[in-house]
């Protein structure tokens, strides 16, 4: 850790870090902060209410349209001609205001401003999705918020917030093979449990450990324990791959304060899964294995701004490469952007998905929230790689929804019920 | 005279409205008609201006939706009372300028219980007496007093709690 300075009289979490950078005054937590905002980020779910309040009740244009970004993810493309109306009118706010607009197929939301660099170390990053957390993977302060704040914020260049208190997570040992980072974080989520960080920021210390892929499934997980920002203390290619200026500042300060810590032993943690119909509702998938050995499960998706990078892909090609998904399972494959998209196809790994099966989507959030493709129907059962298993999530009330890493959902694809890897290799 | 409609806890924004009904998908006018609707399907039917949600634990958690918020506000409910709330959907419901308490009265008041509650001074009074809900938090009564933060930011062109 980096030592105090002169902006930090006494010592400082990475969230009063960067809220006292953006800000006016050296902050703590509990402190109200008006601070200055890197970038705004909207998404097609709520344009409309975006633009009719920066039009209607503000009589605003933004201040700064190179610091707002509209991304046509959630719906893409249109599946009625109400949400291809409500998009036509962002492309067309795009156009006249000069904001960036990333459109149909570019992808989901978070995986395409990271891929633009539009989330830098100590940046503050706002979005209008809860799972905004995600940019907290490169240290910046990601945080979702509704429609009203993302239009102020966006209409003044600044945002105000309560500095949260913060929850330290600090990782020892290493994972074993098989087990990802979707593990790691349904393993923090089930010690913290739904509502254990709200209002506060989760602060992870890894160490040189985790890709920035993996940094994203864990800061991206951290709202489902109510936090307003996941932070993970940069480190590994963080520092090295990605060109990005990591201020000494950024680190939080020895001897900072926080309300709870808490260690988790990497060396220890077995694939996870979230059972229906909260996300703390996490178990060991041998146990549910054995609880639902008599259950089929008719659909497997794998993709989300959880787990739909390249390393998930990759992940899951590694189970289902030479086997074929079950009969009566189908497996829906949607890469999070045309990067990572455009990544699959040129390494091979979208033949493998394509051999065994895999139904595969256009970039973006795809059946996650239950608007378009690949809807459940009552009484059916799916294993998902996203962040959300609530009740009448992905479609009818009496669907079942399970959350598992990418490794786990390809094997439940191929054995058509609750799997793991192992039992894929044991074929 | 309002009534209460109970809740348990962990109610979250695909209860509240799942987003398959969101404004842009259902119709800017009758999404709310959809407001709890695989959880209590007679509610938006059955709701009066003024009634008052009484909830659990962790309200609200989930998306950042605020059509889930705007559904209830467009349904005229008049309060939202539970021991925690989400942050994202707490902001929400403040900007909205949607009375938000945090208090338990789950133990107290049963669904169906008619009650009065000023908004303003957080008395609330039922067929057993009266209780105190707590205000909302100080740093955001300036807001509140013009009606919501937008209302705010329009009248001063600054943040509750910006120098000026």
């Amino acid at each position: 850790m980096k030592g105090m300075t002169a902006a930090s009289p006494r010592p400082q979490t990475m969230a009063e870090k960067i809220l006292t950078h953006r800000g006016t005054q050296t902050v703590y937590a509990g402190d109200l902060a008006v601070v200055e905002v890197d970038q705004v980020m909207v998404v097609d779910s709520i344009a409309q209410s975006f633009i009719e309040r920066m039009q209607r009740d503000l009589n605003a244009t933004p201040k700064y349209p190179e610091r707002v970004s509209i991304v046509i993810d959630h719906v893409a493309p249109a599946s009625t001609v109400s949400v291809a109306q409500a998009q036509k009118e962002a492309r067309e706010y795009a156009a006249r205001t000069g904001v960036r607009l990333f459109d149909v197929g570019r992808g989901i939301c978070h995986q395409v401003l990271m891929e633009e660099g539009l989330a830098r170390p100590g940046w503050i990053v706002l979005g209008s999705d809860s799972h905004s957390t995600t940019y907290g993977a490169v240290a910046a302060f990601g945080s979702g918020m509704g429609a009203t704040d993302i239009a102020l914020a966006a209409a003044s260049g600044k945002t105000w917030l309560k500095v949260p208190d913060s929850v330290k997570v600090t990782f020892t040992g290493e994972l074993r093979s098989g087990v990802s980072a979707k593990d790691v974080a349904l393993e923090m989520i089930r010690r913290l449990g739904a509502d254990g960080a709200t209002y506060q920021s989760i602060e992870m210390h890894a160490g040189d450990r985790f890709t920035r892929g993996e940094r994203m499934t864990l800061a991206n997980l951290c709202v489902e324990a109510g936090a307003k920002a996941g932070l993970v203390v940069p480190g590994g290619e963080i520092l090295t791959a990605y060109g990005y200026d990591v201020p000494a500042w950024v680190y939080p300060d020895e001897g900072a304060t926080y309300v709870q810590a808490i260690e988790i032993d990497l060396t220890a943690l077995n694939p996870r899964m979230s059972a229906p119909s909260e996300v703390d509702n996490v178990h060991d998938v041998a146990d549910l294995r054995e609880q639902l050995r008599d259950t089929p499960v008719d659909q497997v998706f794998i993709g989300t701004c959880t787990n739909g990078r390249i390393e998930d892909l990759h992940e899951a090609a590694n189970v289902l490469r030479g086997h074929r998904v079950a009969p009566g399972t189908r497996l829906l494959v949607i890469p999070a952007s045309s990067e990572v998209m455009e990544q699959a196809m040129a390494d091979g790994t979208l033949l493998i998905l394509q051999r065994a099966g895999a139904v595969l989507g256009t970039p973006g959030c795809g059946p996650c929230m239950g608007r378009h493709q690949g809807v459940l129907a009552p009484g059916e059962v799916c294993v998902s790689t996203s962040n959300r298993n609530f009740i009448g999530r992905m479609g009818d009330k009496d669907a079942r929804i399970y959350l598992a890493s990418p490794a786990v959902a390809a094997a439940t694809a191929v054995m058509g019920r609750v799997s793991l890897p192992a039992d894929v290799a044991a074929l | 005279m309002p009534r209460i409609w109970k809740f348990g806890d962990s109610v979250n924004t695909d209860d509240i409205l799942p987003g398959k009904f969101a404004p842009f998908m259902a119709g800017e006018d009758v999404f709310q008609t959809f407001a709890f609707h695989y959880i209590r399907p007679e509610f938006a039917a059955a709701v009066a201006p003024g009634d008052v949600l009484i909830g659990g634990r962790n309200w609200g958690l989930g998306s950042s939706r605020e059509y889930a918020p705007q559904a209830l506000k467009k349904l005229r409910i008049g309060a939202i009372v539970a021991p925690s709330f989400a942050r994202i959907h707490y902001r929400n419901l403040l900007n909205l300028g949607i009375p938000a308490f945090e208090y338990d009265l789950t133990g107290l008041l049963q669904d169906g219980d008619e009650v009065s509650l000023d908004v303003n001074t957080g008395v609330l009074t039922y067929g057993g007496g009266t209780v105190q809900l707590p205000p909302p938090p100080e740093f955001l009564r300036e807001a509140l007093a013009e009606g919501s933060i937008l209302a705010f930011f329009k009248k001063y062109g600054r943040f509750p709690g910006e120098s000026a």
